[in-house]
């Protein structure tokens, strides 16, 4: 197989998965994703290997040890999603970004700059991983819960948002015969109020870009619409957002700036439009 | 280090081989975030000397004072005026309380979510590993939280322990309280230590106090230059050696470090390049050696440039006026400076957000990074005022608050790496 040639690459190792974007002539050219494995570095490497690039960066948690042992540059996931949800949605001014063990909630300037982020500090409350504990304890795939919870009515309240306790009123709840798609629905409406909060603290105002792997559950967009008063976005692949973000601030000229001028969107012509939520008809 | 002061340390009481492990602990960490730095001013060699001795060479000194007939008499918070403590013929040392050290027997004692500080200066109490806290002949608290008030009430049965009391306000009455406190305080260190305070031993006090504050100032302005010719973990060390080291010497120290900045600011030369992005932190106390943000924020690309903190600025700032004739008249403008500490205890405490400002463009920072203890509600709670205010002068603000635990560092990075790269 040959070595495919592209401009620049974003590497974003989250908590639990890690995806690689390389970009050409402002366009996605490849997207990959993979589980995080426990060297990750190793696995990194294997993923670029068959990628000819000019420049890097890398972001998420790992993105440290990745920029030093491949000699790139380094940026925190809060500027490469912002960097990412600007060129998916130009004029972005909020993003909501909830991955595997942190929620980001920021508002943008012109350009994609980060102007105020919020950030949950040391516990994965609320986050990716909250869901597939709870969607485990509900006897619900994963893929299938957005599904389950968007077929379930507002009848019960999860108050916990910690991992293990709010476990445990899942257990309750089933065991007083409530619906499991009501149980998932309290579940999904218990982490948009967080993020909703989250989002207020940063003043947030108008549309929202929700990105990152829980984006994928549709149920949340929806929940968080109407939890937060404001209209959400979600990108066709919320959980590529950082990787691209990282990779548009790597072809840039000097990536360790922010540029000034609005990057075109061609990037977002690769994917089918995104899903809009908390409008009418949206 | 060790060796040769097993003996006094056995004496003091310490748990000889715990304490013998948190000093490999303490000396790891310090070569870790000190001595990496590239290009520090030569000056700091005074101060890694006192650190490599922490336990030693100063308590050494303590304990031959003592031996001489002196006390020797340990604080807690910066509203203990040290001059009354001095001026009765006493040495003042404030207390280790920056490490996670003794928190599973602090915890017997205190609750869970106690702030760090307080849990600390118990966990060194119990665990034996403060030869500070050991070698003192009173302990001076006071009521600046619920949290150390009530904790000061089990101080006591474990050593002697004497409180006085701040008010939260600063109206007449607080004030006439105030000057109460003090008086009875003075009564209380003639007491400890048979020595009357005169007016000319307080006026000799406060004149020596005075010049440890100005040496202090004179380092402050001198950050105020870009490039910034000293890494704030360097002026934060200072500011915290400042509390247990002899007034005398270490303000001989601090002048000659300020010589040589002066040459480096002159010079042009400094710790990171010009237009690095500068932070001035704000908010609760960093005891020794509670470094972990100061190393994150300028491991992080940036550089702090001010300390608007207990251990910082409020400890300086304001200056006792040297010209009061009498006794009374200098008790008066000790109350009168020691009410211009704008500690997050009062209420209202407006002047601090003013104080903020005005350091911010003092020091030409680009933004404030807010510290606050866990569980310390006074800084966590007013974060939000110094937000308003900060965001209607247009300097952007990072808050965080956390503890002496090393488990929210990867995700403390995060955000303050985030903070510094909006700046850019």
């Amino acid at each position: 197989m040959g070595r495919r040639g592209v401009d620049a690459v974003g590497i974003d190792v989250g908590s639990r998965t890690v995806e690689v974007v390389a970009v050409a002539a402002g366009a996605v050219r490849v997207r990959r994703r993979a589980e995080t494995a426990f060297d990750y570095l190793d696995q990194v490497r294997r993923m670029l290997s068959d990628l000819d690039f000019r420049s890097a960066l890398a972001t998420g948690y790992g993105r440290h040890l990745v920029a030093k042992e491949l000699g790139i540059g380094a940026v925190t996931e809060i500027r490469a999603h912002a960097a990412g949800a600007a060129v998916l949605r130009p004029g972005a001014r909020a993003v909501l970004d909830i991955g595997g063990q942190d929620t980001k909630a920021m508002t943008l300037g012109p350009g994609g700059r980060v102007l105020r982020f919020e950030m949950n500090d040391r516990c994965a409350a609320g986050t990716g991983r909250f869901f597939e504990v709870t969607a485990q304890s509900l006897g619900c795939p994963l893929e299938d819960f957005g599904a389950l919870a968007l077929s379930g009515a507002d009848t019960v309240a999860i108050s916990s948002m910690c991992t293990v306790f709010a476990e445990t009123e899942v257990v309750a709840l089933r065991s007083r015969g409530v619906p499991a798609a009501d149980v998932a629905r309290a579940l999904v409406a218990s982490v948009a109020g967080r993020a909703a909060a989250m989002l207020r603290r940063v003043g947030a105002a108008g549309e929202v870009v929700f990105t990152g792997g829980v984006a994928r559950n549709r149920a949340m967009a929806e929940v968080l619409a109407g939890v937060a008063g404001l209209p959400v976005w979600v990108p066709p692949e919320p959980d590529f957002t950082g990787a691209l973000g990282a990779a548009l601030l790597a072809a840039r000229p000097r990536p360790g700036k922010v540029d000034p001028v609005p990057p075109r969107d061609e990037a977002a012509r690769n994917g089918p439009p995104g899903t809009r939520c908390g409008e009418p008809g949206g | 280090m060790g060796g040769d002061y097993d003996e006094m340390w056995r004496g003091l009481g310490l748990d000889l081989p715990a304490h013998e492990r948190l000093l490999e602990l303490l000396g790891g960490y310090y070569r870790e975030v000190y001595l990496s730095q590239a290009d520090r001013p030569r000056a700091m060699a005074y101060l890694d000397a006192v650190m490599a001795d922490i336990h030693g060479g100063r308590v050494r000194e303590l304990q031959a004072a003592r031996a001489e007939g002196r006390k020797v008499v340990g604080t807690f918070c910066v509203f203990v005026p040290e001059e009354l403590v001095l001026a009765a013929g006493a040495a003042c040392v404030g207390l280790c309380a920056g490490a996670e050290v003794g928190f599973a027997e602090a915890e017997r004692l205190l609750p869970r979510n106690t702030c760090p500080l307080v849990k600390s200066f118990f966990g060194f109490r119990l665990a034996r590993l403060c030869p500070f806290m050991a070698a003192c002949d009173l302990l001076v608290g006071e009521t600046t939280c619920d949290g150390k008030k009530k904790a000061y009430e089990l101080l006591a049965d474990l050593a002697p322990t004497y409180v006085m009391e701040v008010p939260q306000a600063k109206r007449s009455a607080d004030r006439a309280l105030f000057r109460e406190e003090v008086r009875r305080l003075a009564e209380a260190l003639e007491a400890l230590t048979g020595r009357r305070i005169t007016a000319e031993g307080l006026a000799r006090a406060v004149r020596l106090v005075n010049r440890r504050r100005r040496a202090l100032q004179r380092l402050a302005r001198l950050r105020g230059a870009d490039p910034a010719p000293i890494s704030g973990r360097d002026a934060l060390l200072v500011n915290q050696v400042a509390f247990y080291d002899d007034p005398e010497r270490f303000t001989g120290a601090v002048e000659a470090l300020c010589d040589e900045l002066e040459a480096r600011v002159a010079a042009g030369r400094g710790v990171a390049p010009a237009g690095t992005p500068r932070l001035l932190v704000a908010g609760a106390p960093m005891a020794v050696p509670n470094w972990k943000v100061p190393h994150v924020v300028e491991g992080a690309g940036a550089v702090i440039v001010g300390e608007e903190s207990c251990i910082g600025e409020r400890h300086t700032r304001d200056l006792v006026d040297e010209a009061a004739a009498d006794l009374d008249a200098l008790l008066d403008a000790l109350v009168d400076r020691y009410l211009r500490i704008d500690c997050a205890c009062f209420t209202p405490n407006d002047d601090r957000l003013d104080h903020v400002v005005e350091m911010v463009r003092r020091t030409r920072a680009d933004g404030v990074v807010h510290f606050a203890l866990q569980f310390c509600q006074p800084y966590a709670i007013e974060a939000a005022r110094v937000r308003d205010r900060l965001d209607r002068e247009g300097i952007p603000m990072l808050r965080i608050e956390t503890d002496y635990s090393m488990e929210d560092v990867d995700a403390l990075a995060t955000r303050i790496e985030a903070f510094v790269e909006t700046l850019g």
